[in-house]
């Protein structure tokens, strides 16, 4: 529902330049994040969606460090924060960042909360490791933060553990916990997939709110374009660990410039009443294929073998990610062809 | 509450086989616990009287509220969990009491695909064990190694099948849940409770997924009861819908009259709910749900979900609405209809 343009003129609060992470397993190395860089604003939201697998989750854990090393490394020009080099932080420093500066809401809840402390336990930790407050205010906050996220009878919540909680309450004190700082920038991955949508959407607005009220730069990984469309002011489009598309919402959804994009974008489910008819039950457009071996060759347009606008060049040389229209860019050397047929 | 029959009812009046899947006023309760000597204060009605039944070769959409007991639902159904109260039957059969010797055969032909891909998944066997396993405890290679079905059945769920040797951690959220999908389908399953095994998947996989569900469902005649709060996508897969709210059926009707015409308040609210995938579309009129979201721990009296509602008139917040068959095959619990 955000109709506003970003604020483009002023320096970016998260610049991720030339990142790429790997891990070095048995089968030789996995190029999970393989040349990423992108930068988001204050009150911005970028939205980063791509095939299940592409590198998002480790994009979002490479630039608050968490890749576990070994097996994983992560490489990088820079990744600035408000013009701090992440990557040159003490562990000590960089631990502060996390849950002040920037939080993040994970893509499985069930993971990353604790299973042997109760949810009011963790809420109190991570509030109290961020703020000087007395027992009682501390309490008072877990209190007003599960309830800003719609979760019925707190009180009794706190006590419970994980386990006894819903999947989407689980997430709802993620996302608590992550909003409970009014950080900087926020990662969120896939933070409203586990909720049905009338809590999505006022989980949608509070993170709207907390844009509005502190600047706050959102990064929304997420595979719901539907939620792309309503939220996000540019897109970038992963696929196999590279950019291959970033553009304003409006663009994106109207011209797609990338073959990948286009194909995803055709196979969004829409309900019938978007739909001219209903059928009984409709087949999904597919994209034929399957992404290839993170590990295998990388040369040429990694998209190649799926793409129905293949030429040999496709094959030989890899697409730079360049400007194909204004404010848009595209790693696809037959760009014009592809928003040709995006506008017929 | 009466018994809620699938498509394709017996016009004629013939015998008609049993459904796959009967359930008739399920419950399932939680006790809550306090204090040092955890005694029991209450209970979370988690499943609080659900009714509905599932053909052969027919898929059943179950959307609600984010904690509304659907992953119940689906794990009391496997008796993962025991009811409280409540028949369960598998083509007939009752298996309420029976206990996990006895489930053992019931156990071959239902599946559960789980709602968090990772923790269901065992971290140090290799995805292709994992995959494998329903073939080496059941012996049903058919002549061939298990390696080679394993293998196919990645194919089919878009991994490659290099990736058999990969362990749970090295795969990403999507590529997990593919592997529960995999499992699932392994064995001479007939049933699949499904709780969101489509949600952590990118469009385009998500696509694929639902057509292979399909063209199973057309090939081997599979049941599906599919928990999904994506709207659309149980749109897409569904023959037909059920709505939940509060531990309890709001409604329950063909796909096509649950989308095009909704009776109850809430299935309209979270139609209405659903965000477009386009930023040009004019907004939709949305339903904001005001009111207190109600607990499990304390179902509000009268319709449950009159503290939310709309249209709420004094009734409401007194008399439980019954569940009724307001017009063919479609069922509602709502004063208004
Ligand atoms: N510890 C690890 N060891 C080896 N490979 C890994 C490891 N963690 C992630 N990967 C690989 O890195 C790639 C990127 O994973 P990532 O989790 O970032 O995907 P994603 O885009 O978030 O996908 P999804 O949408 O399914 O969540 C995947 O191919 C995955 O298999
Ligand atoms: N093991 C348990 N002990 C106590 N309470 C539980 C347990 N499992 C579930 N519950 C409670 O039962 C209710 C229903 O939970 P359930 O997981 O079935 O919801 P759901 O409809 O699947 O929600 P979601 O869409 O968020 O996954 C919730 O209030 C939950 O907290
Ligand atoms: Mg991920
Ligand atoms: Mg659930």
């Amino acid at each position: 529902m955000t109709t506003e343009t970003a604020p483009d003129a002023t320096p970016p609060i998260l610049e991720i330049d030339g990142l790429h992470t790997t891990f070095h397993t048995r089968d030789g190395v996995v190029r999970a994040v393989d040349g990423v860089s992108c930068r988001v604003h204050r009150g911005e939201v970028l939205a980063v969606v791509g095939e299940s697998g592409c590198g998002k989750s480790v994009t979002a854990l490479s630039v608050l460090r968490l890749i576990p090393s070994p097996p994983g490394r992560i490489e990088a020009n820079a990744i600035r924060l408000d013009g701090t080099d992440l990557l040159e932080l003490s562990p000590r420093r960089m631990q502060a960042v996390r849950g002040n500066e920037i939080s993040m809401i994970f893509q499985e809840p069930m993971t990353s909360l604790n299973p042997v402390l109760t949810v009011g336990r963790q809420m109190n930790l991570v509030i109290d490791s961020h703020e000087r407050l007395s027992r009682r205010e501390c309490a008072d906050r877990t209190m007003e933060m599960l309830g800003l996220v719609r979760i019925p009878s707190p009180e009794q919540r706190v006590r419970e553990y994980p386990h006894q909680l819903s999947g989407g309450m689980r997430q709802r004190v993620m996302i608590a916990m992550a909003l409970a700082c009014s950080p900087q920038v926020l990662i969120a991955d896939e933070p409203t997939t586990a909720l049905d949508v009338t809590i999505q959407a006022q989980i949608l607005n509070l993170m709207n709110e907390l844009r509005e009220q502190f600047g706050t730069a959102v990064v929304l990984i997420t595979h719901d374009l539907g939620v792309v469309a309503e939220m996000a002011h540019r897109v970038v489009v992963m696929y196999a660990g590279r950019t291959v598309e970033e553009a304003s919402v409006a663009d994106l959804f109207r011209t797609p410039r990338h073959p990948y994009t286009q194909g995803l974008l055709a196979s969004v489910p829409r309900l019938a009443a978007e739909r001219e008819t209903f059928e009984h039950r409709v087949r999904l457009k597919e994209i034929p294929g399957v992404v290839p071996r993170p590990g295998g060759a990388r040369r040429g347009c990694l998209f190649a073998e799926r793409c129905g606008y293949v030429r040999d060049r496709c094959r030989a040389e890899t697409p730079p990610l360049a400007d194909s229209a204004p404010g848009h860019r595209a790693a696809c050397w037959e760009t014009d062809r592809v928003a040709s047929a995006a506008r017929a | 509450m009466p018994f809620v029959d699938g498509p394709q009812g017996d016009a004629a009046g013939k015998v008609v086989r049993p459904p796959m899947l009967s359930v008739e006023g399920l419950k399932t309760h939680f006790p809550v616990r306090k204090g040092v000597l955890s005694r029991v204060t209450g209970y979370v009605y988690a499943v609080d009287g659900v009714s509905f039944s599932i053909r052969k070769g027919e898929t059943l959409g179950l959307v609600g509220e984010s904690g509304c007991g659907k992953s119940t639902v689906g794990k009391t159904i496997l008796k993962l969990i025991e009811p409280t109260e409540g028949r369960m039957r598998v083509e007939g059969h009752d298996i309420t009491d029976l206990g996990p010797r006895e489930m053992r055969p019931f156990r071959r032909t239902m599946q559960i695909i789980f709602q968090d891909p990772y923790s269901s998944l065992n971290p140090r066997m290799s995805a292709g064990s994992i995959v494998g396993q329903p073939f080496v405890i059941h012996e049903r290679t058919a002549g061939r190694s298990w390696e080679e079905r394993v293998a196919e059945l990645f194919e089919r769920v878009g991994l490659r099948a290099d990736q058999m040797r990969s362990y749970p951690h090295e795969f990403s959220g999507g590529q997990r849940q593919r592997i529960g999908i995999a499992r699932a389908l392994a064995l001479n399953t007939k049933l699949i409770i499904g709780d969101e095994p489509v949600s952590a998947l990118d469009v385009s996989i998500q696509a694929q997924v639902i057509n292979l569900l399909m063209d199973l469902q057309e090939e081997r005649g599979l049941s599906y009861l599919f928990i999904s709060h994506d709207l659309a996508v149980v749109e897409h897969i569904s023959h037909r819908v059920a709505v939940m709210y509060l531990g309890k059926l709001a409604e329950l009707a063909d796909k096509r009259e649950i989308y095009l015409n909704p009776l109850h308040p809430y299935t309209e609210a979270l139609l209405s709910a659903v965000p477009v995938p386009d930023p040009a579309a004019s907004k939709r009129k949305r339903i904001v749900l005001e009111g207190d979201v109600p607990s499990p721990i304390a179902p509000p009296a009268g319709c449950r979900f009159h503290t939310r509602c709309p249209y709420v008139e004094p009734r409401c917040r007194i008399e439980e609405p019954a569940w009724r068959e307001v017009r063919p095959r479609h069922w509602v619990a709502c004063h208004l209809r």
